[in-house]
């Protein structure tokens, strides 16, 4: 065979091993109701799960705790997800920089026994992509 | 009062510069057929030049007018109002510019009619390319402006002008039907995370890297149409060695400013928006290779269309990919969503269809050579490196856009919940590790093969001696980290030593290249000092991210809990004020919170420092000194530069040397981003010690009930089991910040206090002032005590104090170490050399072309031949 047709075929081999591996690493969006299901199915892939913090009456953040005193690599706060299921959530770093601030919220984790153990958190704040308010800033 | 008057100038430059840009295009267009070039007449390309210098002019119109309205505080205007403020340095007022999208649009604008009055002007075959070459230009620009034209037709809105009023932007704000004039009297300040050196630089390097992608483009493109297809090459590698390395030198740029300012503890990510920009640079590189495998031997040329045309379209994906809101959830740095996406995927769509379709329709007519490559030929090896380059290009943009198949599925009706993976650091890694590897490899033995005769002795000959340094010295390295404890690290991971091999063999591969050139003529080894760069950026970023190592461990031994043993990390410490925390082989400990002061290297302690009304002034409560020279008296007013920046003094000293050195990691508690912390770091030869604060105590602190004393002068006291000692009290007459009038008494308590490692003083103040008693307290942050002059009695000459005590000070804090980073950076500027070297090279007289395959160099040899 010519060279540069093995040379083709290997990059296409190449090629459709990078197609796979994306497909396998992908992970998906799920509630928490499917993560339970795959931790009890034995499946242990991480998955993302967006949701809101758990918050009271007023709209302040409820369930939250943060003792850095005590362990600093320690948080565990109430996620609630896009069918209003209320699930622990506990991560073991710091509590994030904006945390209180956010609209959203993405974890990145599994199931294990009851909690979910997340170990990346990415928060959406709405002052980065909703207007600010005006009257905020001193007025004439 | 607003003034719309500079807004209705910047906003009709822009409209200008649209329809400028749409002339000159078709001006451009005309002057390139055929049989007007074959007339020789010339009108249609002098309207076209002129009508690309009035574009020019409205765009520097446009850009005059913008920074006039950031400059001058106009915050009537939206782009003013939300991107700065009047705080603000001047060297920043430049970065606000593109904190904005429209912003960057303008630079990217800009850099091309840079690029393009250049192209106009300089260089020898201008006359036969400029038509094509900038009817290509002119047709992008037309593009770029309508995304900041900001003009609504019907019901279709075009483009994000950044000349939009507030009132008009924020049309539903009460406050504006109220009063229509209304200016606000501040910005709402540039976000504090670009307030930063890199900030300054990095968006114009990496936009002009952008910018140049278009110019070997454009060559492509002119030479696809009139037919010239295999001319275009030439005139155009110089710009592509230029594009190569203002868009690698931004790339690098960027990871920079991320090492320095953000906290995740490195320098890339694999961030989409970061991604966005590695893609069309690897396939850039390729292209440059295949161009330059075309130039000496003719083959490759079908290769390098195809490379150059997919670099420009992959860099308009990754400006669709950033701008277009489409990445969502998946990043942290998505963009503002402006609402262009329709008009960024047309962009991206129209040349998309004209470039693929202009290559399809002249495939057959580019001429391609038959001639069978052996392996001993240095171009057959290049080609396998450009087909790795993209293999590598592709793994990265098949992940990154997952969010972009989400989108299209859920267009055509179906729900798909892709994310990207869990884990994206390993994902892209394993590829990417791999990729690095054969490049440094095949850079190697490209380059061996290129310079030699196409025979397997030759190159036996040539590979001996950089193998066996190679060898010498991986060895060297591997039985010096393993067996003794020189090294910050331990090379025994399989994968990690084939990758520092086949950096090495480049290196020295490539050394042996430029020492045979050095008789010669050196000026050809810019190849060859890039790969040198590219293989110690490799290596670099084997130490430095391979090894990368968490010294904060923390090892009080509490944690909160147990159930999760594998998940548990202990990567951040707790640190008591003044109390040290054993990290590797440091002693480290907090000592205080200090300000920047204006005028004043270093920082300033926060206890000296008396804070007034206005945030940005202070009054010193002692003198304030740097190394031996006084700056400040006490009771002088000074100014904080930026006072919401608290700085966190780090003590480390070395348990074995005792050398100590400081550090001071920063935080500030921002009202709309929380606490935003950004780390200090500190270079050694072998290693960068990388330290940033995860959390700090409350600003509010919790004070305990007030204890009183009664006190008599000389007594000692015990005062939350640290012993004070009363020297007594004076009359003062000055008191900073108080103003003092007749009849105003103020006494001052001298109190001493002795802490575990030293004796602090405190002043409390008693002032009886207008009929009433004002009590001034002072806090020793250090021992967690406040101290209240209470009440004075002459009569029994008995002194009461107040005292209250609080929870000492504490930060959270995590320390890194990262061998060798230093090889990263220095390797970027070794690769940028070399780049350098061959644009000057290529841009000269490229007709001193390479000795085709075949012939050694050697120029005696030629001379004697001649001579007979």
């Amino acid at each position: 065979m010519k060279k540069s047709h093995i040379f083709g075929i290997i990059i296409i081999g190449l090629a459709i091993m990078i197609i796979m591996t994306t497909a396998g690493d992908a992970s998906t969006y799920v509630s928490f109701g499917e993560a339970i299901a795959r931790a009890q199915d034995g499946d242990n892939s991480k998955v993302h799960v967006v949701g809101r913090l758990q918050k009271d009456a007023q709209g302040h953040i409820i369930n939250m705790q943060y003792d850095p005193l005590v362990d600093p690599n320690y948080f565990a706060f109430t996620l609630v997800d896009t069918n209003k299921v209320e699930q622990r959530v506990i991560y073991f770093n710091p509590k994030p920089q904006d945390f209180d601030r956010s609209e959203q919220v993405v974890i990145t984790g599994n199931m294990k026994q009851d909690v979910f153990v997340a170990d990346k958190i990415l928060l959406k704040c709405p002052s980065k992509y909703v207007e600010k308010d005006i009257n905020k800033t001193a007025s004439l | 009062m607003i003034n719309t008057l500079i807004g209705d100038i910047g906003h009709t430059s822009v409209i200008v510069a649209f329809v400028a840009a749409i002339v000159s295009s078709l001006a451009y267009f005309m002057a390139a057929r055929t049989k007007v070039e074959m007339f020789g007449d010339t009108s249609w390309r002098n309207l076209a030049r002129g009508a690309f210098y009035v574009h020019g002019a409205a765009v520097l119109m446009i850009i005059f007018s913008l920074f006039n309205i950031i400059y001058a505080h106009r915050y009537e205007y939206y782009y003013a109002w939300s991107h700065s403020s009047n705080h603000l340095p001047i060297h920043f007022m430049i970065s606000c510019f593109w904190e904005g999208q429209e912003g960057s649009f303008l630079l990217w604008i800009f850099w091309h009619v840079m690029l393009g009055v250049t192209l106009m002007n300089v260089g020898k075959k201008r006359k036969e390319w400029e038509a094509p070459v900038m009817a290509m230009f002119s047709f992008v620009q037309i593009f770029l402006t309508s995304m900041i034209l900001g003009v609504v037709l019907g019901d279709v809105k075009i483009g994000s002008s950044p000349f939009i009023l507030m009132r008009d932007f924020m049309a539903d704000a009460p406050v504006f039907s109220m009063d229509p004039n209304y200016v606000p009297q501040d910005g709402t300040g540039l976000n504090p995370l670009l307030q930063n050196y890199w900030m300054v630089i990095h968006p114009p390097t990496l936009f002009l890297g952008f910018a140049a992608t278009l110019v070997p483009f454009a060559f492509a493109m002119a030479g696809l149409w009139k037919g010239k297809f295999t001319e275009w090459i030439k005139p155009a590698l110089p710009w592509a060695h230029f594009a190569g390395v203002t868009l690698g030198v931004g790339v690098v740029m960027g990871a920079y400013w991320a090492y320095e300012t953000l906290n995740f503890g490195g320098y890339w990510n694999w961030d989409p928006v970061e991604n966005a920009v590695y893609i069309p640079w690897l396939v850039l590189v390729g292209a440059i290779h295949t161009m330059v495998a075309y130039r000496r031997s003719k083959q490759g040329l079908r290769a390098s269309f195809i490379l150059v045309i997919t670099t420009f379209l992959l860099v308009l994906y990754a400006t669709f990919l950033t701008r277009s809101g489409i990445l969502g959830n998946a990043s942290v740095h998505s963009f503002t969503d402006l609402g262009l996406s329709g008009q960024l995927f047309t962009y991206l769509a129209v040349f998309a269809v004209l470039a693929i379709g202009l290559l399809v329709y002249n495939w057959k007519k580019i001429p391609a050579t038959e001639k069978e490559l052996t392996t001993y030929n240095g171009e057959f090896w290049i080609f396998i490196g450009a087909a790795v380059l993209c293999l590598a290009a592709f793994q990265v943009l098949a992940t990154t856009s997952i969010p972009v198949y989400n989108s299209f599925m859920g267009f055509i009706g179906i729900e798909t919940n892709a994310a990207l993976p869990a884990d994206q650091i390993a994902h892209y890694t394993k590829f990417q590790l791999w990729a690095g590897l054969f490049v440094a490899l095949l850079s190697g033995i490209a380059q061996l093969l290129w310079w030699r005769k196409v025979d397997k002795a030759s190159f036996v000959d040539a590979i001996t001696m950089p193998a066996m340094l190679t060898l010498l010295f991986s060895s060297l390295i591997i039985i010096l980290s393993n067996k003794f404890d020189i090294l910050p690290f331990k090379l025994d991971n399989w994968i990690y030593i084939t990758l520092l091999i086949a950096s090495l063999f480049s290196v020295f591969a490539n050394l042996s290249i430029i020492l045979g050139l050095i008789h010669k003529k050196v000026a050809l080894s810019g190849g060859a000092v890039s790969h040198i760069g590219i293989a110690l950026m490799l290596i670099g970023i084997l130490f430095s991210s391979g090894y990368s190592k968490i010294i904060s461990q923390n090892n009080s031994g509490l944690l909160y809990s147990r159930e999760f043993p594998d998940e548990v990390n202990r990567d951040n410490v707790l640190l008591w004020r003044n109390t040290p925390v054993e990290m590797d082989k440091y002693s480290v400990s907090y000592r205080g919170k200090f300000f920047e002061v204006a005028g004043v290297p270093g920082y300033v302690n926060q206890e000296i420092l008396f804070r007034t009304a206005d945030e940005y002034k202070a009054i010193a409560r002692a003198d304030i000194k740097a190394g031996d020279k006084v700056y400040y008296k006490t009771g002088d007013t000074l100014e904080l530069s930026t006072p919401e920046n608290t700085y966190y003094e780090l003590e480390y000293k070395n348990r074995k040397s005792g050398k100590a050195f400081l550090l001071y990691p920063r935080a500030q508690v921002n009202p709309n981003m929380g606490l935003l912390a950004s780390p200090a770091i500190k270079s050694f030869v072998d290693r960068d010690l990388y330290t940033h604060v995860s959390s700090i105590a409350p600003e509010e602190k919790e004070w305990s009930t007030m204890k009183e004393y009664d006190i008599a002068m000389g007594d000692t006291v015990i005062l939350n089991d640290y012993i004070a000692v009363f020297h007594g009290v004076e009359m003062v007459n000055k008191v900073p910040g108080v103003e003092l009038k007749q009849g105003d008494v103020a006494v001052q308590a001298d109190m001493q206090i002795l802490g575990e490692t030293k004796s602090y003083h405190v002043h409390p103040l008693l002032i009886f002032k207008d009929g009433m008693a004002g009590y001034y307290p002072e806090e020793i942050g250090d021992l967690g005590l406040r101290v209240t002059l209470l009440n004075i009695d002459p009569a029994t000459e008995s002194f009461k104090i107040g005292v209250n005590t609080t929870q000492r000070e504490w930060i959270i804090l995590k320390a890194l170490e990262k061998p060798f980073v230093n090889i990263l950076w220095i390797g970027t500027l070794i690769m940028a050399m070399g780049f350098i070297m061959a644009i000057v090279r290529r841009s000269q007289d490229g007709n001193k072309v390479m000795p085709k395959s075949g012939a050694k160099v050697s120029i005696s040899n030629k001379r004697k031949a001649q001579a007979v």
